[in-house]
């Protein structure tokens, strides 16, 4: 697995930024609201015009088409949208054991996404990105519309699943507590720049 | 040909309708009644206009004064596409792709009925070539500024969607495709319903137009189902294009979502 490396990227009020992110590391990123945390992983899933450069390995990001880019490198929002009737729809192959091991019945399939919760569609939006096989997660504040026995739950998952993968891992999230949990490196958003902090 | 002919002191007696039904607007406080009157202003002047080119056309009847009144009518009806959209491309995009799609479409369903079906002598004789132009791009027009309207309201309303799509490695293409099929759909229903009430519900007007001024109704009834396929044919291939281009255009080369090159009307400064 490679690793995932941001070279003087610069989007909205940040500028240069510079991270590079192991196979089955999980970086978390912090900041107020509105210092362009999103925006960040935005660009690094290319979804948005930026400067700088994003590559993993040796593969940069302009040398492939945006679509099999962000199929590799994937982000996943902190408002997740549906767009067929059911659950099962939406994912691209059978995720039996992922639903098991964050709550969900074996019928959750069927489920019409009307009926869904905002948790419930946070914990499903996850299931849908890993069952794409991604080699790199962008994760959005993945735990923000849950309760704290259920935050920790998706928590272990996420870490068992990412390093039985090896992916590189970057994670948004607002909770101290969390990012000392999932994390071993931390960076924060100040101003235009990014700084690492050490615990 | 036996029509009984009109005098303008007869068309003067119908604006009276027009008059009546403005004095009722008036009446019960609706606030169009100066649009319609306005209206009915604008559609006296502007036929009887045309019916001056028109005739002067007929009289000239060559090739380049035909595809100069067809420009003019195609780069019209561009202006109106756009000015049917609530949100438009910027940068004069709107009015590029709507003129094309048309030109691509009404065109070519023209030239074609033109030589292979109506056979005139020549084929461009404007008696023929420039009423058949001006119902396809007419109602070509209506289909292609539906189909873009539904297009750029769902780009803006469904943003999330697409770009969760695209988020799951989908291409530009995967991620707006139900909203392009949905646009397509609205450009081609009004043709759909007009053709499946053709002669049951509504009897069509040019078929009308044609019975009035005294053609035989079998022979005005050939015309018009010709003229049903050709609007169809015109219609359809129109929107197609004008909704494909469109949306191609809604998405850069790395395939993201652009909702940032769509502008509201009045800020289009192409245009204002």
């Amino acid at each position: 697995m490679a690793k995932l490396i941001l070279h003087q990227v610069s989007i909205g009020t940040l500028q240069n930024i510079n991270l590079e992110v192991a196979p089955g590391e999980i970086v978390c990123l912090s900041g107020p609201s509105g210092a362009g945390k999103s925006r960040l992983l935005r660009a690094v899933a290319d979804l948005e015009p930026h400067g700088g450069t994003v590559k993993l390995g040796n593969l940069a990001q302009g040398l492939v088409p945006g679509h099999r880019w962000r199929r590799s490198v994937m982000m996943v929002p902190a408002e997740s949208a549906w767009w067929f009737d059911t659950v099962g729809e939406h994912l691209y192959k059978p995720m039996p054991k992922a639903l098991h091991a964050l709550g969900f019945d074996e019928d959750v399939s069927e489920w019409s996404v009307s009926r869904l919760s905002s948790g419930e569609k946070q914990r499903l939006a996850l299931i849908r990105a890993l069952s794409r096989e991604p080699d790199v997660l962008l994760l959005d504040e993945p735990t923000a519309n849950l309760d704290e026995k259920t935050t920790r739950q998706v928590e272990d998952w996420l870490i068992s699943v990412i390093h039985a993968r090896n992916r590189p891992v970057l994670w948004v999230a607002h909770s101290r507590e969390q990012i000392r949990r999932v994390a071993k490196r931390h960076f924060c958003i100040e101003g235009s720049k990014l700084l690492e902090l050490q615990e | 040909m036996n029509a009984i002919a009109l005098s303008w002191w007869q068309l003067a007696l119908a604006s009276c309708l027009v008059m009546a039904l403005a004095a009722c607007t008036f009446a019960a406080h609706l606030g169009v009644g100066k649009s319609l009157l306005i209206a009915a202003l604008r559609t006296a002047i502007q036929l009887a206009l045309i019916g001056l080119v028109l005739e002067a056309l007929f009289a000239v009847g060559s090739l380049f004064w035909v595809a100069l009144m067809g420009l003019a009518m195609l780069l019209l009806a561009g202006r109106e596409v756009v000015a049917r959209q609530k949100y438009r491309l910027r940068g004069g995009w709107s009015f590029a792709i709507g003129t094309l799609s048309m030109f691509i479409s009404a065109f070519s369903v023209t030239v074609l009925t033109l030589v292979a079906v109506i056979g005139p002598e020549p084929w461009y004789q404007p008696q023929y070539a420039i009423p058949l132009l001006g119902m396809l791009l007419g109602n070509t027009m209506t289909g292609v500024a539906l189909g873009l309207d539904r297009l750029t309201e769902s780009a803006r309303r469904s943003r999330n969607i697409i770009e969760n799509r695209l988020m799951l490695g989908e291409t530009w293409s995967e991620a707006c495709g139900d909203f392009r099929r949905e646009a397509m759909r609205a450009g081609l229903m009004p043709i759909i319903n007009a053709m499946a009430a053709a002669g049951i519900v509504s009897l069509p007007g040019m078929m009308t137009g044609q019975i009035l001024a005294g053609s035989p109704p079998a022979l005005a009834v050939k015309y018009q189902i010709l003229i049903m396929f050709t609007i169809a044919a015109g219609t359809g291939f129109g929107t197609f294009a004008a909704v494909a281009l469109c949306s191609r255009r809604l998405f850069d080369r790395r395939e993201r979502l652009r909702v940032d090159r769509l502008t509201t009307a009045g800020h289009d400064r192409f245009f204002t």
